[in-house]
């Protein structure tokens, strides 16, 4: 079906990116349009997902240029999902950055860098073309890349160098393969490649081509052995933006990669165990690395890493159960992740630091706060029925299925060493009698903010709470929807005929 | 139904709110749900009784086939009767034991969640909702075991019990899902009728070493017992309610209630045998040389808990029956024990049991109490403890060849606990009263009427086993054995050698008793064996992971750019070789490709020469240089394949590149060679290694066939339809303009970007 209001979630947010550049140092305005074009965004969300789950797939072609030689746009439930759950951690983190963002940063730039990061993946995610997906992911980096530098403390500057050169590698070896495939089919429509590369006779260089997309999009997700991006640079900037990257950065790469692999490269037996392999070896990489870090922080990056392990494992099974398993879990995991780095954030601006060792008695001092962080915390390790476990019956059902028992002992591993993790921070954090901590002189305690901003930082923790609440006991919904997802990952024919017409009957 | 396992839930939601008004003594109002609860599932005992079973379907995730399925027959009934009684008492007890605790609207909070997963669990019929419960129940006990936040112990204790229950958990979860793949249904019921498809499934020996995993983590037994003896930092309330009378015999529920589907098979009897019998036998004499009161009853649950999956191995219908009765007994003179423990703890402030004598002169009743259970749990006759003994020692008996062995096994485990619980029942209560405890008074009724129930009752089930006989065990019987088994408890069998076998033990015991004082010297005698216990050989274990994991993560994460780039770019080139090269000719075809001309030659030449002087030039100037030149014959390359266009926008990036180049590096420091003539030799290397793959791919490339579908259509129509001369043009403003668009708000957020590093400096203080 063909609708051109599928963009509005991108040009929302670039109009309001724009419309912050002309209140650049007005900081108190900066906040109000932030909040509230972010809620008008959510609205615009919750629109697209409900119209494309009554009424099927809509596209528009960019400029009415015909598919495939203009720019397709495309609001699939995959599609449209992702952008909803953008627009949910966008609003929690714009909120949250109303409390916790310093004003400093706020006069330079902060809200509508923010802004086009958030339009940069919504984007990303309605795009049905290769190339304007790469030009998506450069909106995406360089923006991000601002984020994490804004402010410009040696740290952030550090982290910063090893986020982008890592990334615009990642940019390069996608521009490399689009190129390659360009060669090869002389399209850069996603519908069209499907149809194209699946009649393509020389099938080494396609799965040549398809082994430079996965390390593209594998650098993206921080897969095993190509993560290491991401430990170096999450725990620098301030958390608000933390949020926002632990939330939806790599979760960009893991949509990638679903989309690429599922469409255009329906995967070999090469690839199943190469990406069966990688996605082990991530979560136990991410998972033993949570294991011995000491900042709160880290111990979630490492978390993030050991969990993009389990949705790569849920496509190297690539059973349509597992695929369920996989959106169910990116649903779960964004909500979750976004929280986690916020909780971080009071965390800090409770106590002033981020050391395991040097923190606790926050269950003595704050005991409904550490109750509400106490959600988050737990629906990550995924004790039944929070949001983290669901996802798990799925993989280990068709990983038993197939017989992929090496995955099936990786993600029981992975879920024990996170239950492990998370209940030594629960325990060092929240009942631990803390350390009489010095004052320090460059945090602004949570005491000392105006009730205002209290609000502004515990209330989108309530917020997304509440959502991984609702996706852990209502179960039952959210596996509809990743049904549904699941289903058309594995046919992909609705989402071809919705860009290029029915097919004929003669094509494969 | 689903209101009666799910209000303690709800009562544990409401306690964070409400729970600051009920601090003082309104909180024994609190006990009024265990005891409804009770009363209710107390109406069942007839209509169970009667062969029925009860079921309540309430609908949860259909799609995936998990509900609330609760099925309650004989088995489930004991085990919420036991659950919701024993609750009863330990909430009464609770209020008066930890009266006036600042966090007690908590604890409470707790104990009641823990009641309802606990009751969740044993009524689940659907095996997902079963292990949902279950978890439920481990994390119940974490909050618990850790409730005494402060001490690190007890943060460690708690820590370890998670691990284990949550370790075991994990692969009862797979266990599970297995099952549920194996059969196609989640449901216990339905699964019963599946026995011959499990057994002959080629996955049934990994099923069962999935459930065993689970259950015997649960019902700490051999080698992963000793989560339970840390747990004890508990209060004792919670050990008696958890980790003697109800969570830890979830392992031995999820045993029984899993044999008429996996068991009847040699590989789940021999198992269980050895297991449980390990178990019984190791922690039985553990318990005999332990000093405080809660590691001697911590020791003889566990072997208690080993006596029944041991009873469970056995498979026989004697061994089944006495499973039944046993965990009734335990469950009875245990948590009295427990609770009496908690008295004594909680008046004198020791649980030494050396120091500990004649406190029936201060504290009577409870005295009278201890000793029945006590007596229960020696099996001296008239106790209920003499029934369940003498059902085991018939099981023993009758089970073919291993009859002798097994039987020794199981006297000198019950001389042990015999001695065990006259350690813990009578020692502190008879004798001499040492001076400082003479001020001791009676505590609050509330606490000391609950033990004198539980341990009454042991007494009076023993003399009229008739009441619960058919009510309660047959059920149990029947649930476990699948079919409608044939006996009636009683107390007086004849002479037999169960009798004389009955004598052995309670003479052994005694004996023991009178020979062996507990002292520091004989603890210290066990402790030697210390560092070959399971629990150091676990512990040491985890700590070679994690100093591995240390290891692993720091080499990983080295903090060296180059090192990241290196693997990434390794893990790539390695993908490509393997792929490109991979049994396949690999053929260029050059005859395709067109002549290479004079001018073509001579401009690679320069840029190779550039190349060249890039890489090995010790001046920066220099190199920027080179690189500039690099540029400019890409200008004439896009030149002399007509590409006008692209080759003015590539002479103005590179004039600007090598302009701003030099602004820069007129600021650097002086150049410095810093790495090392290997380091460079291998980084060139897998240049070049990643470069010459990378070309070969693209020369594999050009050998294809083009498809100029959507170029043939962009000259025709640029002109036509989109109103542009040049094509390329067209192409970037119109048929693709999207991607411009968006190409150039990367510009401005870079600008941004620029301006913000060069002009934000963060005042000391705004730097968090």
């Amino acid at each position: 079906m063909s609708n051109p209001y599928i963009i509005l979630p991108i040009i929302s947010q670039l109009f309001t990116a724009i419309l912050l550049m002309f209140f650049w140092t007005q900081k108190n305005t900066q906040k109000a349009i932030s909040v509230i074009m972010s809620l008008v965004t959510l609205g615009i969300s919750v629109w697209l997902l409900t119209i494309v789950l009554k009424n099927g797939i809509h596209v528009t072609q960019a400029g009415s240029w015909e598919a495939p030689f203009g720019i397709t746009f495309i609001a699939d439930p995959l599609s449209s999902l992702m952008v909803l759950l953008t627009s949910l951690a966008g609003l929690a983190v714009s909120i949250f950055s109303v409390g916790s963002v310093r004003n400093a940063r706020v006069r330079f730039g902060y809200f509508p860098i923010f802004h086009f990061l958030l339009m940069g993946l919504n984007g990303a995610f309605l795009t049905g073309d290769i190339f304007n997906l790469y030009v998506w992911f450069e909106i995406i980096i360089i923006s991000s890349f601002v984020l994490i530098t804004l402010g410009g403390e040696k740290a952030q500057i550090e982290g910063s160098i090893k986020y982008v050169t890592m990334n615009l590698l990642a940019s390069a070896i996608f521009l490399t393969a689009i190129a390659i495939l360009y060669g090869l089919v002389g399209s850069l429509n996603m519908a069209d490649l499907s149809i194209k590369v699946a009649n393509l006779e020389n099938r080494r260089l396609v799965n040549v081509t398809a082994i430079l997309f996965f390390v593209g999009f594998g650098i993206k997700s921080a897969v095993f052995p190509l993560h290491f991006w991401l430990p170096a640079s999450y725990h620098t900037p301030p958390p608000a933006i933390s949020a926002i990257f632990g939330g939806l950065l790599t979760k960009v790469g893991v949509y990638a990669l679903l989309r690429v692999f599922t469409l255009i490269f329906v995967p070999d037996e090469f690839m199943i165990n190469l990406i069966s392999w990688v996605a082990g070896l991530t979560i136990l990489t991410g998972c033993i690395g949570a294991l011995i870090q000491n900042n709160i922080r880290k111990v979630f990056s490492y978390l993030i890493v050991g969990h993009i392990g389990y949705m790569i494992a849920g496509l190297g099974m690539f059973t349509e159960a597992a695929l369920i398993g996989t959106v169910f879990y990116l649903i779960h995991d964004i909500i979750v992740k976004t929280n986690l780095f916020m909780v971080s954030g009071l965390i800090f601006k409770i106590k002033g630091t981020f050391s395991m060792r040097n923190l606790g008695g926050l269950y003595k001092e704050y005991p409904k706060l550490s109750l509400l962080m106490a959600i988050p915390i737990f629906s990550l390790v995924g004790i039944p029925p929070l949001s983290g476990f669901w996802a798990k019956l799925f993989w280990v059902e068709s990983g038993f299925a197939i017989e992929n028992f090496m995955l099936v002992a990786f993600i029981i591993a992975g879920s024990f060493l996170t239950l492990f993790v998370m209940a030594k921070l629960w325990a060092e954090v929240f009942w631990k009698d803390g350390d009489k901590l010095p004052k320090k002189i460059n945090v602004k305690y949570f005491w000392e903010l105006k009730p205002l901003k209290r609000t502004a930082m515990v209330f989108p923790i309530v917020f997304l709470s509440l959502i991984s609440l609702y996706i852990g006991l209502g179960a039952d919904h959210v596996i509809q929807l990743s049904t549904i997802i699941g289903k058309q990952l594995m046919d992909t024919t609705p989402y071809i005929e919705a860009v290029l017409g029915p097919i004929n009957e003669s094509q494969p | 139904m689903l209101l009666s396992v799910l209000s303690g839930f709800l009562l544990a939601a409401c306690l964070p709110v409400i729970g600051k008004q009920i601090k003082g003594n309104l909180s024994i109002l609190l006990s009024a749900l265990p005891v409804i609860l009770f009363i209710y599932f107390l109406s069942f005992i007839p209509g169970v009784a009667n062969g029925e079973t009860y079921h309540f379907t309430y609908n949860w995730v259909p799609q995936l086939g998990i509900n609330f399925d609760f099925h309650l027959d004989g088995l489930s009934l004991l085990f919420t009767l036991l659950i919701t009684g024993i609750g009863s008492l330990v909430f009464i007890y609770t209020s008066s034991y930890l009266k006036g605790h600042v966090y007690l609207d908590r604890f409470y909070g707790y104990l009641a969640m823990f009641m309802s997963s606990m009751l969740g669990l044993v009524l689940s019929d659907n095996i997902i909702t079963l292990f949902i419960f279950w978890e439920l129940t481990s994390i119940s006990s974490f909050f618990l075991i850790g409730f005494n936040n402060d001490s690190e112990a007890s943060r460690k204790s708690s820590l370890l019990a998670l691990g284990i229950t949550g370790f075991g958990g994990l692969f009862l979860l797979a266990g599970m899902i297995l099952l549920g793949y194996v059969t196609g249904s989640y449901s216990i019921v339905e699964l019963m009728g599946q026995t011959e498809l499990i057994h002959n499934h080629p996955y049934f020996v990994l099923i069962l070493f999935l459930v065993f995993m689970g259950a015997f983590t649960k019902s700490a037994q051999f080698p992963f017992h000793f989560w339970l003896p840390g747990a004890m930092k508990a209060p004792t309330p919670v050990s008696t309610y958890l980790h003697s009378a109800t969570m830890v015999k979830a392992g031995i529920y999820l045993l029984a209630r899993f044999t008429p589907v996996l068991g009847n098979h040699e590989y789940w009897n021999t198992t269980l045998i050895i297991i449980g019998g390990v178990t019984m036998l190791y922690a039985a004499i553990h318990a005999v040389f332990r000093l405080d009161l809660k590691g001697i009853l911590a020791y003889s649950t566990i072997s208690a808990l080993g006596v029944l999956v041991f009873l469970i191995g056995l498979g026989t219908d004697d061994a089944l029956l006495a499973a039944s009765v046993f965990i009734l007994v335990h469950a009875l003179y245990k948590a009295t024990l427990f609770l009496v423990t908690g008295i004594i703890d909680h008046e004198t402030g020791t649980r030494d049991v050396s120091q500990l004598s004649g406190l029936n002169k201060v504290m009577l009743p409870v005295g009278i109490a201890a000793i029945l259970a006590a007596i229960s749990n020696a099996g001296i006759p008239p106790s209920f403890g003499f029934l369940g003994k003498d059902l085991i020692y018939e099981a023993t008996l009758h089970y073919g060849d291993w009859a002798i062995v097994l039987t020794v096994a199981a006297v000198l485990t019950n001389i042990c606990l015999l001695f065990a619980g006259f350690l813990a029942g009578i020692k502190p209560f008879i004798g001499k009263l040492p001076q400082k405890y003479e001020k001791l008074h009676l505590p609050s009724p509330l606490m000391y009427i609950p033990p004198m129930i539980l341990a009454g009752l042991g007494i009076v089930f023993g003399v009229l086993p008739m009441i619960i006989d058919s009510p309660l065990i047959k059920p149990v019987a029947a649930a476990i054995l699948n079919t409608s088994p044939d006996f009636h408890l009683a107390l007086w069998h004849g002479w037999s050698v169960v009798l004389l076998l009955s004598t052995i033990t309670i003479g052994g015991g005694l004996g023991l008793y009178f020979i062996l004082k507990p002292s520091e010297g004989l603890l210290a005698k066990a402790t030697r064996f210390e560092p070959i216990s399971p629990m150091s050989i676990i512990l040491r274990c985890t700590r070679i992971f994690e100093s591995t994991a240390k290891g692993v993560t720091y080499v990983l994460q080295n903090g060296y750019l180059r090192y990241y780039v290196i693997a990434i770019l390794t893990f790539l080139s390695v993908l490509l070789a393997y792929k490109i090269f991979k049994g396949i000719d690999l053929y260029v075809n050059f005859g395709k490709l067109t002549e290479i001309t004079l001018y073509e030659a001579i401009v690679l030449a320069i840029m190779a020469v550039s190349i060249v002087f890039t890489v090995f030039t010790r001046s920066r100037l220099v190199a920027v240089a080179a690189m500039g030149i690099i540029g400019y014959s890409i200008c004439l390359i896009f030149l002399f394949y007509s590409a006008p266009d692209l080759a003015m926008t590539q002479f103005s990036i590179d004039t600007l590149t090598v302009i701003l180049f030099v602004l820069v590096l007129y600021n650097l420091p002086k150049y410095l060679k810093l790495s090392d003539t290997g380091s460079r030799v291998r980084d060139g290397m897998l240049a070049l290694i990643f470069g010459g793959l990378i070309s070969l791919l693209t020369l594999e490339v050009l050998n294809e066939p083009l498809e100029r579908e959507i170029s043939a259509y962009y000259a025709e129509n640029a002109y036509t339809l989109a109103k542009g001369k040049n094509v390329v043009n067209v192409i970037l403003v119109d048929f693709r303009g999207a991607d411009t668009m968006v190409e150039i708000i990367v510009l401005s957020i870079a600008a941004i970007g620029v301006f913000s590093l060069l002009k934000l400096r963060l005042k000391s203080i705004e730097k968090e």
